[in-house]
């Protein structure tokens, strides 16, 4: 049995709510119908503040704190909302769909790609950045999954789903900075991986069309969320 | 191993260095040790032994003195130094002993300006002690405050020395360390951890390499006193690979103080126990973030997690964890030493004691030295550094490595201090202080530090790994002759983006060579952009078409 | 008053944004009675002229010519509006982007082709990537998607023409 939290009242963008002291600013945010855009966070995933786009500003601190990451306090004064805060966002976008090859168009997620619907709803009808038009692979060679690193956005998504829901620890990360790369096991093809289940969990979580199941076409990409905070509620536990 | 016993040891050492009438100190710290310093101990004592002067005359292996551009150094009877040493020159240098006229390499009086300007606190022993003997380092009265803090002293009343010295962390954001020990020491109960961030990363920089290389045993003093104050029973040094030698004088330093009862369980028959473990870091600037720091002793990937919770409060092992820089932990004793006060009376207002700067470009003498804070750039530049070679005209110092900026020579008489150098829009930083004239581009130089930060990126947050690859590609255009002023607004914009939407320090502070030198500088981006021209000469324009 | 005039273009694109274009049906012939379309692959214009009001251009510039050409139209164009994913993100056309032009050619003209043949001097030189329309010229607006809908592309023609700025609210894709 989860013990007793107590409760703490803070301000969120000039409201008053109320959280319990173990959630997040996300958290308290969203139960109290504030939306604040995010891509790395998955409810039911432990946090990694990645994608930087639901930093928001509290008053006192010196620097923007990612809402995902960022525990309640009592008294806190948060602005989700701000003109700062929403330029920061759209670059953040902007940033994204200049670094791999994102062409919507084509997309097995075309329509049902959270990077492709940000980008809508914060207003980036151009990207004013260069595109880097990388060389990347596409891994096919699991039966049932397709991996295209050319649309992911490193969120890890996939593989804190992996990990923390399957406990396959299939995927993983190597290289660094722009070199970054989603790889399975030890960076060998997906087909031949000894430790993959082929749950497709990674297939669900996936914000974008950077792993889908085999076989589908632009557009047809479906994604199925609500299987994980069912998982977590059932091991009676908050991630 | 009791005080007493600590005191035997250390007068019987002394004994046997009375014994001899000349010293002979060969630097072997990496930078001789790398111009065959080796060599020129093996040759002092084959020819010692061929004079029979073996009972007179004591060569030794000490760390590092400071002068690293002009070895190998030997240290003759704390008069002179002998620079550039060759080893066949060892038959020479040793019958000049004492002779008023020196020979053997080019000697240095100890009043050359390279020394004067210095206060050692930190390096009072390098260059003095042999690293590698735990006695040597006893001798000079090691060990001593460790056994009286555990002993003496409750944790409470060894951080109100620290609290009372001023000493901020020597890691670079200068946090003062008896807060931050005091807020370990408050952390509930349970296993607690000290790490020693000696991952020292930034281009350059190489004063915590010298201490560990150098006085180990002052290190590791300051991290068992740091567990006994914070509660902490285990300690880790994280300590990059590629400093070989550090690691190999730490290990033996460690299994000295192990064998000796130094280290390990109930040190000085107190109930105080402390391990220390050294761990390796691979070869990447942003582990030197503590979070990443931690999660690589953990075994983890190496990427920084979003602060708060801090490591004080969630450490390694998700326990309450100190960390701190090498050069921090090494400030320790000399303050229980001589009390906290003592330090807060030397350097500044708000920057106490005394700093180790990697000094290094365009000034006469590259090297390792330590001066009190609130110095100014002038003064170091003039002083300890010689001025600028060549005759050119100085330009700006770098200081802080790819988190620091330039300034420029209308701030030199900035004093050097946390808060002035942020100011005038550099951070202290680690200690790199990178001089430079005429010749240098200060948008070649604001590329070369974007660049080690995109190569550097972890690539966990977007503003930062994709962000410093643009800021890179805008600054490459104006290198060769391609940009336009659009590209500059683009740049001013970006750098805005990663210093306050980026995860951790590395993105933070990666435009800050670029705003400082365009704070300072810009009629130079302006002259890369509107006229196509390089003022220094140094890119070439048009290249890039 | 002489009615505003209006040029649509057609570089590195499938010409699915003039299908859309097209598609306006017969809002078309209300829109000709407010402006005059001066040149379009749509009308017999061989030079683009010297002072338009409204140029829709349609695909990414691909080619030295594609390039020289947009500079000329925005020297000669006062409101410059980039069509479709193309124009704006460069789309499709980006496929080629990641490899050497030299190797796209041979794998077009030598190894794929049944009749090897070589792009003689009168084929415009392939730029070593297709780039959306803005980063060789500034844009006015941008109509993202693949195509933009006839609806969309009609409010965009029916605000300008008004004199207004239109509200584009589209996803890519
Ligand atoms: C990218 C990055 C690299 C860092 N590298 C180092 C380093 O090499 N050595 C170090 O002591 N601190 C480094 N730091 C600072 C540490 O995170 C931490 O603040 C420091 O070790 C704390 O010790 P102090 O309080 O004694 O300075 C780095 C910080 C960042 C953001
Ligand atoms: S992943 Fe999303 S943004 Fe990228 S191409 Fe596919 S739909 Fe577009
Ligand atoms: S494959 Fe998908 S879920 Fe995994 S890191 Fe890339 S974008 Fe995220
Ligand atoms: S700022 Fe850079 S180094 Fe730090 S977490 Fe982000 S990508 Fe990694
Ligand atoms: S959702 Fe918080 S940083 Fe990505």
């Amino acid at each position: 049995m989860a013990t007793e939290r107590r409760v703490k009242t803070l301000i969120i963008d000039g409201r008053d709510v109320a959280g319990r002291e173990d959630q997040t600013i996300l958290e308290a945010a969203r139960e109290h119908g504030i939306w604040i855009p995010t891509l790395c966070h998955l409810e039911g995933l432990t946090n990694v503040g990645a994608c930087r786009l639901c930093l928001v500003e509290v008053k006192g601190m010196g620097k923007l704190l990612s809402a995902c990451t960022t525990t309640i306090w009592e008294g806190m004064e948060v602005t989700t909302h701000s003109e700062r805060l929403h330029r920061y966002r759209r670059s953040i976008i902007e940033l994204f769909l200049a670094e791999r090859n994102h062409i919507c168009a084509v997309c097995v997620a075309n329509r049902r790609c959270q990077l492709q619907a940000l980008a809508l709803e914060l207003g980036v009808d151009h990207v004013r950045y260069p595109y880097l038009y990388p060389r990347f692979g596409i891994d096919a060679t699991h039966d049932l999954f397709v991996l295209d690193h050319n649309r992911c956005i490193l969120c890890t998504r996939c593989i804190r789903a992996c990990s923390e829901i399957e406990g396959a620890n299939t995927l993983g990360m190597m290289r660094r900075g722009i070199h970054n790369r989603v790889i399975t096991d030890l960076n060998q093809p997906w087909g031949e991986s000894p430790t993959c289940t082929s749950c497709g969990k990674c297939v669900n979580v996936c914000p974008v069309g950077a792993i889908s199941q085999k076989g589908l076409s632009v557009i047809e990409g479906r994604k199925e969320h609500k299987f994980l905070p069912y998982l977590t509620m059932m091991r009676g536990a908050r991630p | 191993m009791t005080r007493d016993e600590l005191k035997k040891i250390g007068e019987a050492e002394q004994e046997r260095i009375r014994k001899y009438r000349h010293q002979v100190h060969v630097c072997m710290a990496s930078g001789c040790h790398a111009l065959r310093s080796d060599k020129v101990r093996t040759g002092l004592q084959a020819e010692a032994k061929k004079q029979g002067r073996e009972g007179e005359v004591l060569v030794k292996r000490v760390g590092c003195l400071g002068l690293c551009s002009r070895g190998p150094l030997v240290l003759e009877d704390q008069s002179r130094i002998h620079t550039g040493v060759a080893p066949e020159e060892a038959g020479t240098l040793l019958r000049s002993l004492g002779e008023p006229e020196a020979a053997g390499g080019e000697p240095l009086p100890l009043d050359h300006p390279f020394f004067k300007g210095q206060r050692k606190i930190v390096m009072e022993h390098s260059g003095a002690i042999d690293p590698e003997r735990i006695e040597e380092y006893i001798a000079v009265g090691g060990y001593e405050q460790m056994l009286a803090a555990i002993i003496d002293m409750a944790p409470e009343a060894v951080i109100d020395q620290v609290t009372r010295s001023g000493l901020r962390g020597r890691g670079g954001a200068g946090y003062p360390t008896g807060l931050k020990w005091s807020t370990v020491a408050k952390a509930g109960g349970g296993d607690k951890y000290v790490i020693c961030n000696a991952d020292e990363g930034d281009p350059g920089a190489f004063m915590d390499r010298s201490v560990m290389e150098s006085t180990p045993h002052q290190l590791i003093e300051g991290m068992i006193i740091a567990g006994y104050a914070v509660g902490a029973n285990h300690g880790v040094i994280y300590v990059r690979a590629e400093y070989p030698l550090a690691i190999a004088r730490l290990e033996k330093a460690i299994g000295q103080a192990e064998k000796m009862g130094l280290l390990g369980r109930n040190i000085g028959a107190t109930r105080f126990s402390f391990d220390l473990q050294l761990r390796y870091g691979a070869g990447a600037f942003v582990t030197g973030e503590e979070t990443a720091l931690i999660a690589s002793v953990e075994g983890r990937r190496g990427t920084p997690r979003s602060r708060p919770p801090y490591p004080a409060e969630r450490g390694l092992w998700g326990r309450p964890t100190l960390i701190n820089n090498v050069e921090t932990l090494a400030n320790v004793v000399p303050i229980l030493k001589n009390g906290g006060d003592w330090y807060a009376g030397i350097g500044a207002e708000k920057s106490r004691g005394t700093k180790v700067f990697a000094l290094v470009g365009r000034v006469n003498n590259v090297g390792l030295i330590e001066v009190p804070l609130g110095i100014t750039l002038r003064e170091i530049i003039e002083g300890p550094g010689g001025g600028i070679p060549g005759g050119r005209k100085f330009k700006a110092v770098q200081t802080g490595g790819p988190s620091g900026g330039c300034i420029p020579e209308a701030s030199l008489d900035l004093p050097v201090d946390y808060e002035s150098l942020v100011q005038a829009g550099s951070i202290m930083g680690s200690g790199g202080m990178i001089v430079m004239d005429e010749t240098s581009c200060m948008v070649d130089v604001a590329k070369y530090f974007m660049q080690f930060c995109m190569s550097e990126s972890c690539g966990k947050c977007i503003p930062c790994r994709v962000g410093t690859v643009q800021m890179h590609h805008l600054l490459e255009k104006m290198t060769t002759g391609s940009a336009t002023g659009r590209d500059l607004e683009m740049l001013e914009e970006l750098c805005d983006l990663a210093r306050h939407a980026s995860l951790c320090g590395l993105g933070q502070s990666a435009p800050n060579p670029v705003l400082s030198t365009l704070r300072y500088f810009r009629d130079e981006y302006l002259a890369h952009i509107d006229e196509k021209r390089c003022p220094a000469g140094v890119c070439t324009m048009g290249a890039g078409g | 008053m002489s009615k505003p005039k209006v040029a649509t273009v057609w570089l590195d694109g499938c010409s699915g944004c003039h299908m859309s274009f097209l598609d306006m049906d017969e809002r078309l012939l209300a829109l000709a009675d407010r402006m005059e379309l001066v040149y379009s692959p749509l009308v017999d214009a061989k030079e683009y002229p010297p002072a338009v009001d409204i140029a829709l251009v349609e695909g990414a510039v691909g080619n030295e010519e594609q390039a020289r050409f947009v500079r000329l139209m925005r020297e000669r164009t006062r409101t410059f509006v980039s069509l479709g994913d193309c124009a704006v993100t460069s789309n499709i056309l980006a496929y080629r982007n990641p490899f050497p032009v030299a190797a796209i050619i041979e794998r077009v003209f030598a190894e794929t082709a049944e009749a090897p043949v070589q792009p003689g001097p009168e084929v415009p030189a392939l730029l070593p990537e297709a780039r959306p329309v803005h980063e060789v010229i500034p844009v006015d607006f941008f109509v993202p998607g693949c195509p933009p809908s006839a609806d969309l592309i009609h409010h965009v023609l029916d605000e300008l023409l008004a004199g207004r700025q239109p509200a584009i609210k589209n996803r890519f894709g």
